[in-house]
């Protein structure tokens, strides 16, 4: 992965199982949500390639693609609702555009999906109109709207207070259990990490490349590196805040 | 604090400052008049040791003493074996001194020379040692860029930067073609309610502003021109001036640069915004393409709106210069318009109507390409929505110019 000339990360390779809840970690700047990037679309890898399956998303033509992305959700880090549309309309816009429904169906799928994140009674509010905790689950429905296979959060508990974060976590794992879906986590909140990962890396900007993978608790007890145990167990000194 | 109900005062709150600070703490205090001035002094000890005595109240907002009395005594040839502090006098501080001590210290390790920091108060040499605990990274500093290039590298990275620029505005243009393309087949995605509150938003919220301008600009011409007419007694041919000059080419010109101002910076606004909110982001993960359904809608609101907005300026312009034949050169109404009319054909008209409908798109691609390419800061925002005024501007300048040869060339 790299930004022109600056190479970011170029050694990655890993696989994610139908299932997983896998969580991609890393100290700041490490390029976390830039692999999240790649592997949506909204960047092109330098090198390699994403596959989807056996399928090769990189390689893929313009109508596969989005025949790809179509089993796909996605939270952004600020929920990205469009300022312009109110929740419901937010939810809709997936539903008109890749579904047959009619109207009220399609309100009545928006109003479902909006309760199904505690958003019940707020269809008819703009993005501006509500918190920043409520925009994320509003987008965390917008993301649910076609009920993909795979959902990507990019930092979903990033200014969360403690308990919302930890009923996104639940929300997180309830979408694992009853959509079967595959969800990958880009945080580094290690309260999150272990209430949800079933699996983990660690991207290092130092070594450009996977410092460590496993699940949370082998990462905690076994490190395999020091930056990890300082990682998992908070311990770090100024120089450490740099790598 | 207290305040008073039914005769007595309820006590809510009290707030005193806080208790003395200890040597490891950071005292803060108010500037005051009184507060002894900063004051540093070098001695050389027994011992081979040049002690850095420093005094006084030293806070950010203060006047520093330079280095240069350190500095001198470092460079005269006389290598003390450490350097030390005296900060028996220091009275409150703040971070300031921390930026004396940290260069004091940095002169002093150049030249080789241990630094003991065992005389400053403990917060200040906590804070020295934090800011040196992560080394400088070598890498880290962005490239120099060199302040006075040679003037042919401004030229080459000019001609480069202006190549990539038409490359990747007639790419826009073409996956606009695209998507009108779509457009025309029934499959271009937006939203008719976004279309219609652009088309209120270019439209009818764009008329008061067009009317103040045309009138005017009316006016103005009937002045200018009947400066001149005057002269040889033909200040009827204002009527003719101002109505051929506003049909054929001023009323669609101007109307156009009110709305580069207007609608231009506002798409660009607009999307370098969603940009920034990661909105359109969304749209192509969802595989919504956003030229169809963020483009084309402005352009189709601007394409449906200047026409309109052209002919409206050009009956504004009309009426100001109507206004100023009838009050100031004594032209009847009835007389001021027969004469427009005789003078001003539909052959103008269209012309004119077809020059404000090109100028229209030109500024929807203009606003459009520059948020769609804009950076993801807010200065960013605000520097395309400036980028998209001039392009717009511009490309509607030299549109006019165009279409001034193209019409001379037809016999228009």
């Amino acid at each position: 992965m790299a930004y022109g000339d600056f190479v970011l990360q170029h050694d990655l390779n890993f696989t994610i199982e139908t299932g997983d809840i896998f969580v991609i970690m890393g100290g700041s700047g490490c390029g976390k949500s830039t692999l999240l990037r790649h592997m949506i679309g909204l960047n092109e890898p330098a090198k390699g390639e994403v596959l989807y399956g056996l399928e090769s998303f990189t390689k893929a033509p313009l109508h596969r693609r989005a025949a790809m992305l179509r089993k796909v959700g996605v939270l952004y880090q600020s929920g990205a609702l469009w300022s312009s549309m109110t929740l419901a309309e937010n939810v809709a816009l997936p539903l008109e555009e890749f579904t047959t429904l009619a109207r009220d169906e399609i309100a009545e799928v928006a109003r479902l999906k909006l309760a199904l994140v505690g958003l019940a009674g707020f269809e008819h509010y703009y993005p501006a109109d509500i918190s920043g905790g409520m925009q994320k689950r509003a987008g965390l429905a917008r993301a649910m709207a076609l009920d993909p296979d795979i959902l990507f959060f990019d930092e979903p508990g990033a200014g969360l207070d403690p308990i919302s974060s930890r009923l996104l976590d639940d929300l997180i794992l309830e979408l694992r259990d009853s959509l079967g879906a595959t969800i990958v986590v880009v945080t580094h909140e290690l309260a999150s990490i272990f209430a949800i990962a079933t699996r983990v890396i660690m991207l290092d900007r130092e070594k450009k490349g996977i410092l460590a993978t496993g699940t949370p608790q082998e990462l905690r007890d076994r490190p395999p590196h020091e930056f990890v145990r300082r990682f998992f167990h908070r311990v770090g000194s100024a120089a450490e805040v740099h790598r | 604090m207290g305040r008073e109900t039914g005769g007595h005062k309820e006590h809510l709150a009290t707030i005193r400052p806080p208790a003395s600070t200890s040597s490891t703490q950071m005292p803060i205090s108010s500037a005051s008049s009184e507060s002894p001035a900063t004051e540093v002094s070098v001695r050389r000890t027994e011992d081979q040791v040049l002690v850095v005595r420093i005094a006084g109240s030293w806070h950010i907002g203060g006047a520093f003493p330079p280095l240069g009395e350190v500095e001198r005594e470092l460079a005269s040839g006389w290598k003390p074996t450490a350097v030390s502090f005296d900060t028996t006098d220091l009275g409150t501080w703040d971070s300031g001194v921390l930026a004396f001590l940290a260069a004091t210290s940095k002169l002093a390790r150049d030249r080789g020379i241990k630094v003991d920091r065992s005389g400053l108060p403990k917060g200040l040499a906590r804070l020295l040692s934090l800011a040196e605990a992560v080394p400088e990274k070598k890498d880290a500093q962005a490239e120099e860029e060199n302040d006075d290039p040679f003037f042919l590298q401004r030229i080459g990275a000019r001609a480069i930067h202006t190549q990539l620029m038409f490359k990747s505005g007639l790419s826009f243009v073409g996956q606009l073609v695209l998507s009108f393309r779509r457009l025309l087949r029934g499959r271009a995605r937006f939203r008719g309610s976004d279309l219609w509150l652009l088309v209120q938003q270019s439209g009818i919220e764009a008329l008061p502003i067009v009317t103040l301008v045309c009138f005017l600009l009316g006016g103005i011409l009937a002045f200018v021109g009947a400066i001149q007419l005057e002269t040889f007694g033909a200040t009827i041919y204002v009527a003719d001036l101002v109505g051929v000059a506003m049909v054929r080419d001023m009323g669609a010109l101007f109307t156009a640069i009110i709305m580069a101002g207007r609608s231009g910076a506002a798409f660009a606004a607009q999307l370098g915004s969603m940009k920034v909110t990661q909105e359109i982001d969304a749209l192509e993960t969802m595989t919504i393409p956003t030229m169809d359904f963020l483009v084309l809608p402005r352009v189709i609101a601007l394409l449906l709106m200047m026409p309109l907005l052209t002919l409206y300026g050009d009956a504004m312009g009309i009426l100001g210069g109507g206004f100023v034949g009838v009050a100031m050169l004594g032209i009847s109404p009835v007389t001021y318009l027969i004469e427009t009319a005789d003078a001003v054909s539909l052959t103008h008209a269209v012309g004119g109507v077809i020059k404000g409908t090109v100028y229209g798109v030109l500024i929807a691609i203009a606003g459009c390409l520059q948020g769609v390419q804009s950076g993801k800061s807010s200065s960013a925002v605000g520097d395309a929505a400036t980028k998209a005024v001039v392009a717009g501007i511009v490309s509607i300048i030299t549109a006019c110019g165009l279409f001034a040869l193209v019409f001379y060339m037809l016999g228009i």
